[in-house]
């Protein structure tokens, strides 16, 4: 699961390509620096130091060892294992009312592209009721959808295909 | 001789924005069209100092291949080469069954500008039907070749050429789970590929401003789906869709003052809105449960087709733009999305579900008959050029995203690839003014 993180870590330091590169873009492409979804990936834990902040990272990292639901297709269901997992994830979010994670929803490469968007979205909305319902609240789930545009694996068969219809829990701090 | 006029070449240059020098694409004809007239344009002759600066007629031949509706004379077929309208032996050509002939020169003006002059001939009769004289400077003489072409075309066919219209895409460059992406317009032809923007986030949905000068697209750049508005000319752009959860597949209204969009607003439910740019009002126009998304104007800008499941699957509405209630306009097969309306307004052409392929259709709206016209298994983006004559649109060969155009009845196709990475997301844009 190392590949999730790194593509996190991208993500995270990824600003305006353009902008850099062109004297000719106006300020208004980088505002989004600043946004919420990208500070909040800077901002230190609030946890403090030594053992605590130890014991947090310690647990988020078995988390980050599964964390990512995955899909029938043309579906948003959760199956009984799914839900097992999601609740590892929503008592953590429960007892660390600072943690914060991204719900990042895919799907696989067929049809179109933004109507995939609309389905990685009903996904990533699939998971963020499950952890609500287990005890996370609403301002630690961010709902973010990739539709097809970031496939976990190459490929177009199925067993390609269904890696890629997925949901990436995805913490922030 | 009153054919033969003089016209100022408009001159449209797309200032501030980096040439892409690698990745040119490559034109392949896949499919070809067994009833193509054949049509010689004879190499220009040039009066001017050393060597002619471009060859003006194989640009406008392989313009003339590309429409589908003509079939180039190879150069090594002719039998003779004239420059004048004296020299033309019509025998000769009717012998080897051309049906039409260009011919052309090319003569050096004082103060560096060359002055463009072609007439074009029905071999049959041994009648001109064409003359005009273009002229431009060195640079612009690609420009001006594909401006030829869209002259002999419109006269040949009756319909407007798009030889100078320009395309816009999605490339992917590097690493293949963590590329680059990449904006581009290039010419119809896939030659002078620019640079529009770069970044490590997704790029999605161009869409061209009527006018031709700005592109709307969606970048993830700041870590979601956001949309942006830039000019082509200056590269400046301006952010016009941040709000929370999805901002998506933006489309311009035939008036260019509105942009329709779908928004999520972070409760995991897209629907359609339509923003106007100036005063930056949103109106909502759709407010259901299931997945409504893709908007696409009718020609008057009256109506909005899109993408809604929900009667299950993914079908084509058609709503009010003023807002109202929506009524289904597809209901052949179980998956018909991404709507892009021809711009007649008699067609919309869709992704289709085709037994369990994915493929381009056109559904000719009236009478609600549906045709697929493409062969792959995940084809995806139409978008139909200006005359109504073509579609483009994104497949995939070999493992990666390539580009092809298609004639409307599907009969004649050709492909546009890169040399290295993938390219998706067409978007063809408007007639340039005249």
């Amino acid at each position: 699961m190392n590949g999730f993180k790194l593509l996190l870590i991208a993500m995270i330091f990824v600003v305006a390509g353009c902008a850099s590169k062109k004297g000719t873009t106006t300020g208004d492409g980088a505002d989004g620096m600043g946004g919420a979804d990208g500070a909040s990936a800077y901002g230190t834990s609030a946890d403090g130091e030594g053992s605590a902040n130890a014991l947090y990272e310690q647990q988020k990292a078995a988390l980050m060892n599964d964390n990512v639901v995955f899909f029938a297709f043309d579906s948003a269901e959760i199956d009984a294992a799914s839900m097992e997992m999601l609740k590892q994830h929503s008592s953590f979010l429960a007892s660390n009312p600072n943690a914060r994670v991204r719900l990042e929803g895919h799907t696989d490469e067929r049809g179109s592209r933004e109507y995939n968007i609309g389905l990685g979205e009903r996904r990533s909305v699939s998971v963020q009721s499950v952890l609500m319902v287990q005890g996370a609240t609403a301002e630690q789930l961010a709902v973010i959808s990739f539709g097809e545009e970031r496939p976990a694996v190459l490929g177009s068969d199925e067993a390609a295909h269904a890696q890629n219809r997925r949901v990436e829990l995805v913490y922030e701090n | 001789m009153n054919l033969l006029r003089t016209r100022a070449l408009w001159l449209f240059l797309l200032l501030g924005l980096s040439t892409l020098a690698r990745a040119e694409l490559t034109i392949q004809i896949t499919k070809g069209e067994g009833s193509a007239v054949p049509i010689a344009v004879v190499p220009f002759g040039w009066q001017g100092a050393g060597a002619a600066p471009y060859d003006v007629a194989s640009v406008v031949a392989s313009d003339l291949a590309r429409t589908g509706r003509f079939k180039p004379v190879p150069e090594k077929d002719m039998l003779q080469k004239p420059t004048t309208a004296a020299e033309i032996q019509f025998q000769n050509w009717r012998m080897i069954d051309t049906e039409v002939i260009v011919i052309g020169q090319v003569k050096q003006q004082p103060g560096g500008q060359n002055l463009i002059e072609f007439r074009v001939f029905d071999v049959l009769r041994g009648e001109q039907l064409l003359g005009y004289q273009v002229s431009s400077d060195a640079a612009g003489m690609r420009r001006a070749a594909h401006r030829i072409s869209d002259l002999i075309f419109e006269k040949l066919t009756g319909i407007r050429g798009v030889a100078s219209t320009q395309i816009a895409y999605v490339a992917l460059i590097g690493d293949r789970l963590k590329p680059t992406y990449k904006l581009i317009v290039a010419d119809a032809d896939g030659e002078n590929a620019r640079v529009l923007l770069e970044s490590r986030q997704p790029i999605m949905s161009p869409a061209w401003s009527p006018d031709g000068r700005k592109l709307a697209y969606v970048s993830f750049e700041n870590g979601q789906s956001q949309v942006f508005v830039q000019e082509l000319r200056t590269g400046a752009r301006r952010r016009v869709s941040a709000r929370m959860g999805v901002n998506s597949a933006p489309i311009w209204s035939p008036d260019g003052q509105r942009l329709a969009l779908t928004l999520s607003k972070g409760d995991g439910n897209l629907d359609i809105y339509v923003l106007e740019l100036n005063s930056q009002v949103l109106t909502r126009l759709t407010n259901w449960s299931s997945i409504e998304t893709e908007p696409s104007w009718s020609v008057d800008g009256k109506s909005l087709y899109f993408t809604s499941d929900r009667s299950g699957g993914p079908q084509i509405y058609r709503i009010p733009s003023s807002g109202g209630s929506p009524a289904r306009v597809t209901f052949e097969g179980k998956y018909n999305a991404r709507p892009r309306v021809s711009p007649d307004g008699s067609k919309i052409a869709v992704v289709h579900n085709d037994r369990g392929n994915y493929r381009i259709a056109v559904v000719d709206v009236a009478r609600a008959y549906t045709q697929v016209i493409t062969e792959g298994s995940d084809d995806e983006s139409p978008a139909f050029a200006p005359n109504g004559e073509m579609l483009i649109y994104a497949s995939t060969a070999g493992g990666r995203g390539v580009l092809s155009t298609v004639s409307v009845d599907g009969r004649f196709e050709q492909r546009l690839a890169t040399s290295s990475g993938e390219i998706r997301e067409p978007a063809w844009g408007p007639f340039p003014n005249k």
